[in-house]
């Protein structure tokens, strides 16, 4: 089969069709000969979800969202992503699955010798789009984060609110089917998390599947959306869900 | 503070940081190749020229040692091997060597002073040969021996042969030079394609995680290091046409020119290094990244 077929394959999947968007099924994971971080991970996020992640530090929520975003490879069970089994996914159709998932790393990974406009148009870049096609998109997009006066700093120049702002832009500039965040709100006070936690929520009424990992309590309770918990790599059912707060 | 920057403007910045220690070493190695390469294709033309002069100059005369017989003087004898050829197919002017200027080429050998001025020294005839339709030395035997003139022909093609063998064996030496720095060249990148990818890993999984294939990246590795390439190998190949011209300009009269002829346009002989070392650093930078990219989970 072709690269096109499976790549318009992997398009079929959405967006709005009631498929998952991610699905899980029995899957452990371990680094090396490590003991398994994850052991029998079954979930699915249907198409449009909003989930946390929770789970004390060390849970292993990193690894489960660097399982969706292929970075890592389950040691057991079946991964599916846009209805795609990530076993049976070659090496060179891996970029165009990855251009349909954002990924907010704990880490930010700016890349530091670019602008923050740079930074923020890596994706349509990559995807071969011509700047003409794009830059204003990264303007608006910059300037909605709260980046608009940022636009020519170089990451090594910003507050950690800033670059948590500016990662998230750069996760979501190609509007991903599926957006990972990994502790968004870790590095920032508390109604800069809010106000992070609005645009997740807005780009997720915009259509993006959204997967956000968090020990942030607080968030979910006041985002009352539901939760996939961690608790040393296994998962279980989170007991109640807080009131909505964007209603 | 951000009044400059204006977004309809934007381009794209290089996703390869520019420029550190590590790329002048690479640069300095590259500049130093292409600055042998040119010197050597500079000495290959001019050699080859010095060459081609000897060559034309040899066979365009022939030497005619004569010894006199019996009573005869060697002036006599002399004279008698002049009539012989002179006027021969492929003959043009004759001219026997007066005994002063035989023995003058004869001095450095015996010595001015040792020389008995009653010895037989056997005079040298020079001929002139057609450039076109040169006699050969049989030729001019023939015409020796038919007017019993004792004599020797030297028509210098045991030279002349030498000359070609001694030029073919300095291309050889050129062209191997040329693939030994050319292969050095291609290591060279090779290995700092490896460096690159290994120094830069957490920009090439970012670029992965963002989308980008193979190709995309090894790209960025092969426009890098080819660019490098042209500009450092113009470097080396410019400052090797100017030691070339350097060494016309003080060599001009005697001395090395008279090794080396370089001519004004054997200047321009380095030109291609800069664009073929281009080239092999664009080709050698690609199938590298593109090999080592495969290793990258
Ligand atoms: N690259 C790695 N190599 C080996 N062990 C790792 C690696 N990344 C994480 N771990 C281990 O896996 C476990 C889960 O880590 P992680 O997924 O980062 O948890 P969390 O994100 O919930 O804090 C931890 O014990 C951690 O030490
Ligand atoms: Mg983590």
């Amino acid at each position: 089969m072709s690269r096109k077929a499976i790549v318009s394959e992997v398009s079929a999947a959405d967006p709005t069709s009631p498929q998952s968007i991610v699905r899980f099924e029995g899957v452990s994971m371990r680094y090396g000969r490590d003991p398994e971080v994850l052991t029998d991970i079954s979930f699915e996020l249907p198409q449009g979800a909003f989930y946390f992640l929770t789970g004390p530090s060390g849970s292993g929520k990193s690894t489960l969202l660097k399982l969706i975003y292929l970075a890592e490879r389950a040691s057991r069970g079946r991964i599916e992503i846009f209805g795609q089994d990530l076993a049976l996914l070659r090496r060179k159709d891996r970029p165009f699955m990855r251009r349909r998932i954002g990924v907010v790393f704990q880490e930010f990974r700016l890349l530091d010798h670019l602008s923050c406009f740079d930074n923020a148009a890596l994706a349509p870049r990559i995807a071969g789009r011509k700047p003409a096609a794009y830059r204003a998109d990264v303007a608006d997009l910059l300037a909605w984060v709260g980046l608009g006066d940022r636009m020519h700093a170089m990451p090594p120049a910003l507050s950690g609110g800033e670059k948590q702002r500016l990662a998230i832009a750069r996760a979501v500039i190609n509007r991903p089917d599926l957006l990972l965040a990994d502790e968004p709100t870790g590095n920032v006070d508390e109604a800069m998390g809010l106000r992070i936690l609005r645009l997740l929520l807005e780009l997720n009424r915009v259509g993006a599947t959204v997967l956000i990992a968090t020990h942030d309590k607080d968030l979910v309770v006041r985002s009352g959306k539901p939760v996939l918990h961690l608790e040393a790599g296994r998962l279980s059912p989170y007991p109640g869900q807080a009131p909505d707060l964007d209603e | 503070m951000n009044g400059a920057f204006d977004p309809k403007r934007w381009w794209p910045a290089p996703l390869l940081p520019l420029g550190d220690a590590r790329d002048l070493t690479l640069l300095f190695v590259v500049a130093a190749l292409s600055f042998l390469a040119g010197l050597a294709a500079i000495a290959a033309l001019a050699s080859e020229r010095a060459a081609v002069g000897w060559r034309s100059e040899l066979a365009g005369s022939a030497t005619i040692i004569v010894r006199a017989q019996g009573a005869e003087t060697p002036d006599a004898a002399a004279l008698r091997a002049v009539v012989a050829v002179s006027g021969l197919r492929g003959v043009g002017e004759v001219r026997a060597l007066e005994k002063a200027k035989a023995d003058q080429l004869l001095a450095p050998w015996i010595g001015a002073d040792a020389l008995p001025s009653d010895l037989p020294v056997p005079r040298l005839v020079t001929v002139e040969l057609d450039p076109k339709t040169p006699a050969t030395g049989a030729d001019l035997d023939r015409a020796l021996s038919a007017a019993g003139v004792d004599a020797t022909v030297d028509d210098h093609s045991r030279w002349s042969a030498e000359i070609m063998r001694a030029g073919v064996i300095e291309r050889n030496v050129a062209l191997g030079l040329f693939a030994l720095l050319l292969a050095i060249l291609g290591a060279v990148i090779s290995f700092a394609t490896r460096q690159g990818l290994a120094a830069r890993r957490e920009i090439v999984d970012a670029l992965h995680l963002s989308g980008a294939t193979d190709g995309f990246i090894a790209r960025l590795f092969q426009a890098r290091f080819a660019r490098s390439a042209a500009q450092a190998g113009l470097a080396g190949a410019l400052l090797a046409a100017a030691m070339a011209a350097a060494l016309k300009l003080t060599g001009a009269g005697q001395g090395l020119t008279a090794l080396l002829p370089i001519a004004w346009r054997d200047l321009a002989a380095p030109a291609p290094f800069p664009v073929l070392g281009a080239l092999i650093a664009a080709v050698v930078a690609r199938t590298t990244a593109t090999a080592a990219l495969k290793e990258v989970p």
